[in-house]
């Protein structure tokens, strides 16, 4: 018999009292009811505590903010389908895409990247890549040391269950909440291990 | 040990590898309370990780209400639990996903070494993994000629000292600073002989130590927080980006998983990423979490497989009041609110899964028969604190009584000579079973006095009972008995004669 024939079995075999499954409660919180600026404010807040940077500004001035953010990086990427205006103020830029992927090497030589957003909550200070076009491969939002991303405001869900339900978990997804971190010796949290060192959040009203 | 499957569905088969203590609780737990190192360092974290977790649970008005969905999911997946898989499978391999059965820890580590061959490799990098290390993965593989490299921080930490992890959530939660500078220097090839011990120095270390490997390595396996069945996904929960470097960058990924990780959907994701997290790190969420649905062109590993592990699951849903323990999400918040784990500390249990969760989990896998997790049960004081601290509300307690109840019976009969306790409980129930008989029992009461000290306490009980007063001293019982009293008090003259009635009732 296989294996999964016989597993299969002796799991049926162990609902042997056929138990029923329960209707399952969600009383919980589905949707915040928080304004635009509220959300803003409660991401910012948990971003924060993470020891994540964030800024808020309008659509104007992104490049700008961007510029001061990359301000000191030698080199940075950024995936194919990310908005050109963004960056427009800073050189040097290095484009990966699906078609022409930058190897690991060559990642690990960059110091910065910078990528957009799928979604973002505010109650836990989650940003969410989901690996589309302005996003990019994972590895390129892994591997340089600053992670600079940009989240639109209207992508910012107050709690989690309203994230999820705009987003398509068939594609690959990260779910980032601050920068890198580890608590395992004293508990004593450090920042910054194998992901990126520097998490900065552009916020775009 | 486990019985031999004969092939006929419905005989409970039993997990096997480091399931098993090498000894039973009370002789480990004495050892490990000698270690006062062990005790502080433990003091310390779960105090630290208790209060956290206390304060973000606080933030949330609906935390209960997550709780009672968590709790009705996941015995809904319990319920269902074939279909599912049946679900998951098909989803995970239309979208190019291997999936591979295992009916226990040989066949699993089999499994995996053919698919590291294959990929002509040998060595791996992993991401920490409950999964793996039940079935001893790591050591199997280094026979084999494979060697496998823990990455996260604080299962680097145990691997390179050669120890154990001593807790789910921070493996390495018994050593301090201090010892972790020592293990590096001694350990890592190329580390900074000025390292210090400032926890900021030391994970940097860890850093320099790894990266070569994450960028170069071929293989990686990993475990999984969850699986959903109408989807075919996987995620991976963790926090310093050693899961995304392990999930991400290597070409083939294999990812053994318990059968019991699934959830039926998509949105019931929601539900654990906020129970998780916040129970286990007292965190709002954690840094990073991964999700991935077979494989993604050009992005990620392009071999992507699962091992779907039973090694004794199938055995502890069959047992009605115990499969619960299968709704376990490995928070540790349990562990964390343990007086008895607080004070032994995780090697004690002898199993990969201490604290309260391990000593229901470890003997429901390997059977209460299994003779050193017998003595799992008995690990606990009743007080009830990990059920409160569940995020799935598993009744942790309430197993406990039911295996120690299942213990005992397994021991009945086995013996010919009837034991200390079976004698000792005979009479008392002998004497309890009539009034007269109590009475006359209690006139023995003052009797008591003679063998209490001048402090009026006594300090050593013969026989079995010795085990008691090990810790503890005894009041000396009172000059007179409440039946006496009673009778005295209230001139009841009948008394005798009431007894005598009951008894004939």
């Amino acid at each position: 018999m296989s294996a999964r024939t016989e597993i299969l079995d002796r799991l049926r075999a162990a609902l042997h009292d056929s138990p029923e499954a329960p209707e399952i409660p969600r009383k919980y919180r589905h949707t915040s009811g928080m304004s635009e600026d509220e959300l803003i404010e409660l991401l910012s807040d948990r971003l924060l505590d993470y020891k994540a940077g964030v800024s808020v500004v309008d659509e104007a001035s992104v490049p700008a903010r961007v510029a001061e953010l990359l301000a000191g990086e030698k080199s940075y990427v950024v995936p194919a389908g990310l908005d050109e205006r963004w960056t427009a103020l800073v050189p040097g830029r290095v484009v990966d895409s699906p078609q022409e992927p930058l190897s690991v090497e060559e990642l690990d030589g960059i110091d910065a990247v910078v990528t957009g957003s799928a979604a973002a909550v505010a109650e836990t200070g989650t940003i969410i890549l989901d690996g589309s076009p302005g996003q990019g491969r994972r590895a390129c939002s892994l591997i340089p040391d600053h992670h600079v991303c940009i989240v639109k405001a209207g992508d910012i869900a107050g709690v989690l269950p309203e994230a999820v339900r705009r987003l398509d978990v068939t594609h690959p997804l990260t779910w980032i909440s601050g920068p890198s971190a580890t608590s395992d010796i004293e508990l004593e949290r450090v920042e910054g291990v194998h992901g990126p060192r520097r998490l900065d959040v552009v916020i775009v009203r | 040990m486990s019985p031999t499957y004969l092939g006929m569905p419905g005989l409970p088969v039993y997990g096997d590898g480091n399931l098993h203590a090498s000894e039973a609780f009370p002789a480990a737990a004495r050892r490990e309370l000698g270690n006062a190192q062990l005790r502080a360092n433990l003091g310390h974290a779960t105090h630290t990780i208790r209060d956290k977790r206390l304060r973000v649970v606080a933030e949330l008005p609906d935390w209960e209400d997550l709780r009672e969905a968590g709790s009705a999911i996941k015995a809904s997946v319990m319920a269902r639990l074939p279909e599912l898989l049946e679900e998951f499978e098909k989803n995970f391999t239309a979208r190019g996903g291997i999936i591979h059965w295992a009916r226990d820890a040989d066949e699993a580590n089999g499994i995996v070494r053919d698919l590291i061959r294959d990929a002509g490799a040998d060595e791996v990098v992993k991401v920490k993994s409950m999964a793996t290390q039940e079935i001893g993965l790591n050591e199997y593989l280094e026979e084999q000629g494979i060697s496998a490299l823990e990455t996260d921080l604080a299962e680097l930490i145990v691997q390179l000292d050669h120890d154990k992890p001593s807790h789910i959530l921070v493996p390495a939660i018994h050593k301090n600073r201090a010892q972790i500078r020592e293990i590096f220097l001694r350990e890592m090839p190329d580390v900074d002989p000025d390292l210090t011990d400032t926890p900021a120095r030391l994970a940097e270390a860890a850093r320099l130590h790894l990266r070569r490997k994450f960028l170069s390595a071929k293989v990686a396996i990993s475990g999984a927080n969850f699986a959903l069945a109408d989807t075919g996904t996987l995620a991976v929960v963790e926090s310093e980006g050693n899961g995304r470097m392990c999930l991400t960058l290597p070409d083939t990924l294999i990812t053994v998983m318990g059968v019991e990780k699934l959830l039926p959907s998509w949105t019931d994701l929601e539900v654990f990423m906020q129970l998780l997290p916040r129970s286990s790190t007292g965190e709002r969420m954690n840094p990073y979490t991964s999700l991935w649905t077979g494989v993604t062109e050009g992005d990620g590993p392009q071999n992507v497989h699962l091992v779907l592990l039973d090694n004794g699951r199938s055995a502890a849903l069959a047992d009605e009041m115990g499969r619960s323990a299968l709704h376990c999400i490995r928070c540790s918040a349990c562990m964390n609110v343990c007086p008895v784990y607080e004070r032994t500390g995780g090697h004690a249990y002898g199993s990969t899964y201490p604290g309260p969760i391990g000593a229901i989990l470890s003997p429901l896998l390997t059977g209460i028969t299994s003779e050193e997790n017998a003595s799992l049960p008995y690990a606990s004081s009743l007080c009830g604190a990990c059920y409160d601290a569940c995020p799935v509300k598993i009744n942790i307690p309430e197993i406990l009584v039911h295996l120690r109840s299942e213990d005992v019976e397994s021991r009945r009969g086995t013996t010919k000579v009837p034991g200390q306790m079976d004698v000792a409980m005979k009479a008392a129930s002998w004497v309890m079973g009539s009034g007269r008989r109590m009475a006359l029992a209690e006139k023995a009461l003052p009797l008591g006095k003679l063998a209490a000290g001048p402090d009026r306490k006594i300090k050593k009980l013969p026989g079995m009972a010795a085990g008691w007063t090990q810790s503890r001293d005894i009041p000396a019982p009172p000059a007179q008995s409440f039946r006496d009293w009673w009778a005295k008090e209230h001139h009841d003259p009948g008394s005798e004669e009431h007894t005598e009635l009951e008894e004939k009732a």
